[in-house]
């Protein structure tokens, strides 16, 4: 597959979603095809190796999700996006997808507070079981108390 | 065609409820503050050195005992970060910190002197705190580098203990990043330094305003 061909299987497949460059392809979709992009991306595109997931915090617009997969075999990456809205943190989960992303989504839910639904066990796995507050957040204080240590 | 094994369900320990950390916390909260020394210790002691004559032979026992402390410091290998490879060199045969009988041990059991080599998050910090426990008195800690210190760079983030003062008592403090094997090697000299101006068999002398 030439990323022309993937392009025009973007098109086809996903009107709504904006394309910007092909390497990799950024393909900004709405949150209600999140997964079924990721499907997509992993049937039809061929991109089987998940890279990784994360999440940007554009304050009163709400975050944003950042996912890139990679099609090793022919050259074509997608890093895909998604604005979840504001005040709004929970999307369906790419776990059935790509089983990689457990632990990706769970360090999201650590740091951005992101509940993923349909995630098999998510739960902090980075900071301490009594954590409070979710750090990477714009609204996180860096002097947040922490006792007895801050 | 599509393999799906079984996602395991690990269950997410809960700290608390484990019963030996009870126990041992309940029993570090009964630990006296300090140097720890027994009532009666410190009252034979003090009646020798109220003796008239008496102070001679606590004098002469100071010496021999902040002596045999101050040469034979086993530090325990304790490496958080980067600083621990300063530490290491520090420790190997170029700079030779067993000249000044320190030999590097890796049980806290039998050490004297913990050196908080590297960035303590405050996932860690329990963890520091309880092996520091675990060493037996009179022991000591220096604190290596910028990030044991104050936090260093990482004093605004979310997750780093701002200076490991916060959790265990420190004698000396040895700042840069990392610092070099010189600067551990001066903080170790001024630390034999202090041990010497110990008085009354292991209490901690007035602050030295050459030395603290």
């Amino acid at each position: 597959m030439t990323r022309a061909q993937a392009a025009t299987l973007i098109g086809e497949h996903f009107g709504g979603a904006q394309v910007q460059g092909d390497s990799p392809f950024v393909v900004t979709v709405p949150v209600e095809q999140w997964q079924a992009f990721a499907q997509f991306a992993k049937d039809v595109l061929g991109c089987r190796f998940f890279s990784f997931l994360t999440a940007v915090d554009w304050k009163e617009q709400g975050l944003e999700l950042v996912a890139r997969v990679d099609n090793l075999d022919d050259g074509v990456a997608v890093l895909m996006k998604a604005r979840l809205g504001p005040g709004v943190s929970s999307c369906l989960s790419l776990v059935p997808v790509f089983r990689g992303a457990n632990w990706m989504e769970r360090e999201c839910y650590d740091m951005f507070g992101i509940q993923f639904d349909g995630h098999p066990d998510l739960r902090r796995i980075l900071l301490g079981d009594d954590w409070v507050g979710h750090p990477l957040l714009k609204s996180y204080a860096v002097d947040t108390p922490h006792p007895p240590y801050r | 065609m599509e393999v799906k094994p079984p996602v395991p369900v690990i269950p997410a320990p809960v700290w608390r409820d484990i019963k030996d950390l009870q126990e041992y916390e309940r029993l570090r909260q009964q630990r006296p503050e300090g140097d720890k020394h027994s009532a009666a210790f410190v009252s034979v002691t003090d009646g020798i050195h109220s003796f008239p004559g008496g102070f001679v032979v606590t004098t002469a026992a100071d010496a021999f005992l902040n002596w045999a402390r101050k040469s034979s410091i086993w530090p325990v290998t304790f490496g958080l970060a980067c600083c621990a490879i300063e530490m290491m060199a520090t420790f190997a045969s170029r700079f030779d910190v067993e000249r000044l009988g320190m030999v590097p041990w890796a049980s806290p059991r039998h050490s004297d002197l913990m050196i908080v080599s590297g960035t303590v998050t405050i996932k860690m910090a329990p963890m520091l705190l309880r092996i520091y426990d675990q060493m037996p008195d009179p022991k000591w800690a220096v604190s290596m580098g910028s990030c044991a210190n104050s936090g260093g760079p990482f004093r605004h983030g979310y997750h780093v203990v701002k200076g490991v003062d916060r959790v265990i008592p420190v004698d000396v403090y040895v700042p840069g990043c990392p610092p070099p094997p010189e600067s551990l090697l001066n903080g170790l000299l001024l630390l034999q330094d202090q041990i010497a101006h110990f008085r009354r068999t292991g209490k901690r002398a007035d602050p030295n305003p050459k030395v603290d």
